[in-house]
């Protein structure tokens, strides 16, 4: 009786836990279904209040995607995105792998303290510092140009970077770099032929988290960036893809699928060390 | 080996903090040339003023009730996603998109779900007969809806990222306190409360820090959704520091709104390091 009624309650908790699981998919997932059938609907299928909105009443079309890629600037910002995100991965790597390696290594707490510091400068917001950057970024004839968020993104992308790699570089061993200094590597020798090829999977982590971020950031370019040609995608399509009061809803929401989706992809595949990053600490 | 990384940071986080603070007490245009320190005038004129005061609020209320029902819709989500089952990838790849696309890209997506003539929420209300066809919500354009829908679309953001710090929480959680529990008897219930989220409380923590810490000093949503509108109902302060010191090109006032973030930030980042420190010791 003790067991049938136990039993009971795992089908039970299997079903509840289906219902939760599905509906909170539906809910977090549902506009991206949305702009992926809007992307495709025809404009009179779109605009026509008669229609069920959920699905396709009229035959599918192209016409938004031909419009996005044709008359628009969306090629170019995903170019720019690339292009910046490329640059600022490259800045963080140079800064960071030696950098989070030697705070790795110092010994005494200070390594331990400069890297907290270093990580609390990642929680210092952009809508703190946008206003003084703005007038930086000036100074330095940057305004307008790609090359002001290029400049400015690794001063979140390093932070966090440094932060991810400590991580990696202390589950390393000391001991194996003395033995490889003891047959007669340098410390620069040992780290670039031992430390760095072991923790390449924490160097990639890095690499599609910066990038990550870079198509995420929003308020930077926001400020930074006045025309339309120099934009990212994550702003350019909110912004600038809007002309006047006109939404082109239906090439509005197959650039946001086109953006997100490829991101989205990415960072799944990295998210457990990601999120391993946040929880230093209180998880061990 | 650290010193290039820490310069780097320093020029551009530590410089404009400090110019930021400067800026607050100063007096400072876009094109003015020369400082004058001014004491707390930027910050007085500020609290006079009361748009700001309903950015202060709504900053509140965006920050806190959206925080709410982050960490109960993560708990039940964790909680159903703890052990494993067929599809877990797919329902992981789904419920993760929010925070994973760009936010700014899927603020826009909601803009469209919540147009003022094409809303699918009002063609289904209407459907259902709980609006009216000749005057259905306006979820953006009237003050109440507007910030409902922000706090909303925010919840909706950040989720997903609560959900997956709770879920490493709760994996890493030693199994054999809530099974002890379970033979002696203790039902679903009471394991969860009086054990299993006790025993998370370092974990739940650390989500709702950094939920607070996202939340409060961001933009993204209320500027693509509303920018602060309709007529500032739903400003809050970062969208207020923007208005002002970016667009209004009034540097000094602007930045004395930002400072109002730094109180929040220091309080979040001290409980951080606390919480750090602890795990630390045991």
């Amino acid at each position: 009786m003790a067991l049938a009624g136990k039993k009971g309650r795992r089908i039970g908790g299997g079903f509840v836990n289906w219902f939760v699981r599905i509906a909170f998919a539906v809910l977090l997932a549902f506009p991206f279904y949305w702009m992926l059938i809007t992307s495709f609907k025809r404009t009179s299928d779109l605009y026509n209040l008669k229609f069920n909105p959920f699905i396709f009443n009229e035959p599918m079309t192209l016409a938004h995607l031909k419009l996005l890629f044709g008359e628009t600037l969306f090629l170019r910002w995903l170019w720019n995105t690339a292009f910046a995100g490329t640059i600022v991965v490259a800045i963080t790597l140079v800064l960071a792998v030696p950098a989070a390696y030697a705070l790795t290594r110092l010994t005494g707490r200070w390594g331990q303290r400069v890297g907290i510091g270093i990580f609390l400068t990642y929680l210092i917001p952009p809508t703190l510092l946008f206003i003084p950057l703005s007038r930086i970024v000036a100074s330095l004839g940057l305004q307008d140009s790609l090359w002001s968020i290029i400049v400015v993104y690794p001063s979140f992308t390093i932070p966090f970077s440094t932060w991810l790699l400590m991580g990696f570089f202390k589950s390393i061993p000391q001991e194996l770099e003395d033995a490889a200094m003891v047959d007669g590597l340098t410390r620069f020798q040992a780290f670039v032929k031992l430390v760095i090829p072991i923790s390449l999977s924490g160097i990639l982590t890095v690499v599609i988290f910066s990038f990550t971020l870079v198509t995420q950031e929003f308020v930077y370019a926001l400020t930074f960036i006045a025309s339309a040609a120099h934009e990212t995608v994550g702003l350019g399509v909110p912004v600038f893809l809007i002309r006047g009061d006109v939404y082109y809803w239906g090439s509005l929401m197959a650039a946001c699928l086109i953006a997100s989706l490829p991101i989205a992809v990415l960072y799944n595949l990295f998210l457990d060390r990601f999120i391993a990053g946040f929880t230093v600490g209180a998880v061990k | 080996m650290f010193l290039p990384a820490v310069l780097y940071v320093l020029a551009l986080v530590g410089v404009p903090l400090i110019l930021a603070f400067l800026y607050s007490v100063g007096d400072v245009k876009v094109g003015s040339v020369g400082y004058h320190f001014v004491g707390l005038a930027n910050f007085r004129s500020v609290l006079e003023s009361p748009t700001f005061r309903v950015a202060l609020r709504n900053s509140f209320i965006f920050t806190i009730s959206s925080q709410i029902l982050v960490l109960v819709g993560a708990t039940i989500l964790a909680l159903s996603l703890k052990k494993a089952f067929p599809g877990r990838w797919l329902l992981r790849f789904l419920i993760l998109l929010p925070w994973v696309a760009p936010v700014s890209i899927g603020s826009i997506g909601w803009k469209w779900i919540l147009d003022s003539l094409y809303s699918v929420i009002n063609w289904v209300l209407i459907r259902l007969h709980l609006a009216n066809e000749f005057s259905p919500p306006m979820w953006l354009g009237d003050p109440k809806l507007a910030m409902l829908s922000i706090i909303l679309v925010q919840t909706w953001h950040m989720l997903p990222f609560a959900t997956v710090i709770i879920l490493a929480g709760w994996t890493a959680l030693p199994k054999d306190i809530p099974e002890a529990a379970e033979v002696d008897g203790a039902g679903f219930f009471r394991r969860l409360f009086q054990i299993e989220i006790p025993m998370m409380l370092p974990i739940i923590n650390v989500a709702v820090l950094f939920g607070i810490i996202f939340t409060f000093t961001d933009m993204t949503v209320v500027y693509i959704l509303t920018r602060g509108g309709p007529y500032d109902t739903t400003q809050v302060l970062p969208t207020q520091a923007f208005q002002t010191g970016v667009l209004g090109s009034d540097l000094a006032e602007g930045a004395a709104i930002s400072m109002f973030l730094v109180p929040i930030l220091i309080v979040v980042a001290w409980l951080m390091l606390r919480s750090a420190h602890r795990a630390e010791v045991t």
